[in-house]
């Protein structure tokens, strides 16, 4: 057991995984020198049959990741920061999420792509996106967004090792948070979320770097009295729909948190879900605390003012509890 | 940088003639029946057909064994065949049936056989590019000696996949071939509208062996395919091979029907490469050199003629996908 900030977490089951199947190979901008840490001293332990800087080719590595896995590599394609699949995007919608269906199930892709999510940090609007709910919407990728550093390397290992293309999504602004991980081996799988904090008067489903901010808000309400449970999907793709459903049987009320735009969010998902799937249990409208429909600002008080805040959560939760 | 030299005979027995008009051949007479089942009304979707093109992909693929792969576009009923895929498998795909390629999932844009080295047909222009370059740099990895062919066409090469590929395959000395089909179309605008200069010359740019072919020939593109694969295998590197060739179909077989009269070409254009009909031209070429018998080829041709209809009656009375069907194969570790 050891404390670890997330990245550390992501290094540390990277050279494990590497270790472990020597048909792991991880390629991208970068990668050899590591801006994030997060792939940092692989190259010399493993060398460039392994790990590789490739061009500023996003069009090129989202596809030559496809075509490698079905050749017989297990691939890691790192995309630096998430905006950068936009511009290789092609291969993400229409070859990674649906080659498989396509040709009858022939062929199964291993692809893990990572790529840092998420504002804060005053890069502005190209560097900033939380890009999930596209992915989301392509349908065959999984979608993993781990908020700790022990569920990041469990995560990461069943990315690894599955048979099917995942985007690991890392929320890696100064290291991501700080967590005790155990030394040893051991995969989560995809689709189970898990509960932080156990409550009674509602329900807080909060996604990737929204679960501290939701954490700390929950803390805040049980001493005005309001008892909240947090749920941290892990997974949105799968998405863990009965652990939510079961969660806002018991508690009325529904509050998610997530970091993508409001319009079309993750929120916005798991609120059609639950509404359609436990509307009688509801005593309250579900409310959604997202980034407010504009690129995300440069100046770091308006970074501030769209983002989710423990603020908004507290006034969120709190206007729900007692309306 | 020179021009690749274009090869020679040598190796080009009665075999390996055989085998490539028994591919070529294949190919017309599964395009011809499937544009005239589509103008009958007996085709469920638009096909894009490879008549014209044959001695590219037979050329090419003569080479090629079931470890080596290919990637090919939505023109890709040719580069099927010619990679081994069966005639049942393509046109029960075709006709959206459980037996099918892809079993009725993918259909006429979008065959794949993988056990034969076959990505897939595409439906992305320029969307098998990026694949095979993966595929490429797995068998390098792998030190297999396996190739990476790309087939794609004129229309292509304009985006801008296509040049990261070419960086990237070049720099890293990957095992692979850019096979440019350049039919002079890209879709329905002549390509001499919507591209500037000389392809080969983008290649020779990135000091990659380059050269440009009949790609009616099938001899002269399988002397090329010869130089570029046995480079790919010998580490090498990349090879840039562009074949001149025609798109005698249209862009799509139901185009007469979208484009109500209007016209992207001369009649008399068709005409003139018609005349250079790549099957024409290697039974010419093979009747003043003698090199197989005509006898043996008027055997394989009735071969193809009974394959195909058995084909056809495998598709037609084929079963169609079950229902549940529709909700399998997106993932392989859990359900959609």
């Amino acid at each position: 057991m050891a404390k670890r900030r997330l990245i550390q977490a992501i290094n540390d089951t990277l050279f494990e995984e590497f270790r472990r199947d020597s048909s792991v190979i991880l390629f991208g901008e970068d990668v050899e020198i590591s801006l994030f840490g997060d792939t940092r001293g692989l190259s010399q332990e493993f060398g460039p049959a392994r790990i590789r800087n490739t061009p500023i080719s996003e069009a090129l590595i989202t596809g030559m990741a496809l075509g490698a896995a079905a050749a017989g590599h297990r691939v890691i394609a790192h995309l630096m920061f998430s905006n950068f699949m936009y511009t290789g995007f092609d291969s993400i919608a229409n070859q990674a999420s649906k080659l498989r269906y396509m040709t009858g199930g022939q062929v199964n892709f291993p692809v893990t792509y990572i790529a840092a999510y998420g504002g804060g940090k005053s890069i502005a609007a190209h560097h900033s996106d939380t890009p999930y709910p596209l992915l989301m919407n392509l349908g065959g990728i999984n979608v993993v967004v781990p908020s700790t550093a022990f569920d990041a390397k469990g995560l990461l290992k069943t990315c690894i090792r599955g048979n099917d293309p995942s985007f690991f999504l890392e929320a890696g602004g100064r290291g991501g948070e700080m967590g005790e991980v155990p030394d040893e081996d051991y995969t989560i799988p995809l689709g189970k979320g898990v509960i932080r904090i156990e409550g009674a008067d509602v329900t807080i489903v909060a996604i990737g770097s929204m679960v501290k901010l939701a954490m700390t808000a929950a803390t805040g309400l049980n001493k005005d009295g309001i008892s909240a449970e947090v749920i941290d999907p892990r997974t949105l793709v799968p998405l863990d729909e009965d652990m939510i459903l079961s969660s806002v049987k018991k508690t009325g009320r529904l509050v998610i948190v997530d970091e993508s735009r409001d319009r079309c969010s993750a929120a916005s998902h798991i609120a059609a879900v639950v509404a359609d799937r436990a509307f009688n249990d509801l005593k309250a409208p579900i409310k959604r605390v997202t980034v407010a429909n504009v690129a995300m600002p440069y100046a770091p008080n308006l970074e501030r003012l769209v983002m989710p805040s423990v603020d908004r959560i507290l006034e969120v939760v709190t206007q729900l509890v007692e309306s | 940088m020179a021009n690749l030299e274009y090869g020679s005979n040598e190796g080009l027995g009665p075999d390996a003639l055989i085998s490539m008009y028994r591919v070529m051949k294949r190919i017309r007479l599964v395009e011809e029946k499937l544009g005239e089942d589509f103008r009958a009304g007996k085709l469920i979707a638009g096909v894009h057909l490879y008549s014209g093109q044959e001695a590219v992909a037979a050329g090419i693929c003569a080479h090629l064994n079931d470890k080596d792969w290919i990637a090919s576009n939505h023109r890709g009923h040719g580069h099927f065949l010619a990679k081994g895929g069966s005639v049942k498998s393509l046109i029960a795909e075709i006709h959206a049936k459980a037996t099918g390629a892809c079993r009725g999932m993918g259909g006429t844009m979008h065959v794949a056989d993988f056990s034969k080295g076959m990505m897939g047909a595409n439906g992305i222009v320029g969307g098998g590019i990026s694949l095979i370059c993966g595929a490429a740099y797995s068998e390098y990895l792998k030190k297999s000696g396996s190739v990476a062919i790309a087939f794609f066409g004129d229309g292509a090469a304009t985006q801008g996949v296509l040049s990261e590929a070419m960086n990237l395959s070049a720099l890293w000395r990957l095992p692979m071939i850019f096979a440019c089909e350049n039919n002079l179309f890209s879709e329905f605008s002549h390509t001499s509208t919507v591209l500037h200069g000389e392809l080969i010359a983008r290649a020779q740019a990135l000091e990659m062996p380059a050269i440009k072919v009949d790609g009616n020939d099938v001899v002269e593109v399988w002397r090329a395919a010869q130089i570029a694969v046995d480079r790919a295998r010998n580490g090498g590197g990349p090879t840039f091979i562009e074949a001149m060739t025609y798109r005698m179909a249209g862009h799509v077989e139901a185009e007469t029907g979208f484009l109500q009269g209007a016209q992207y070409r001369e009649s008399s254009e068709v005409e003139a490469w018609k005349a250079k009909d790549p099957i024409d031209r290697f039974l010419k070429w093979n009747l003043e050199t003698g090199k197989v018998p005509q006898a043996t080829l008027q055997e394989l041709d009735a071969e193809l003629i009974k394959e195909l209809e058995e084909a056809m009656a495998f598709a037609l009375s084929s079963p169609e996908p079950p229902p549940e069907q529709a909700f399998q194969f997106m993932f392989a570790d859990h359900e959609a």
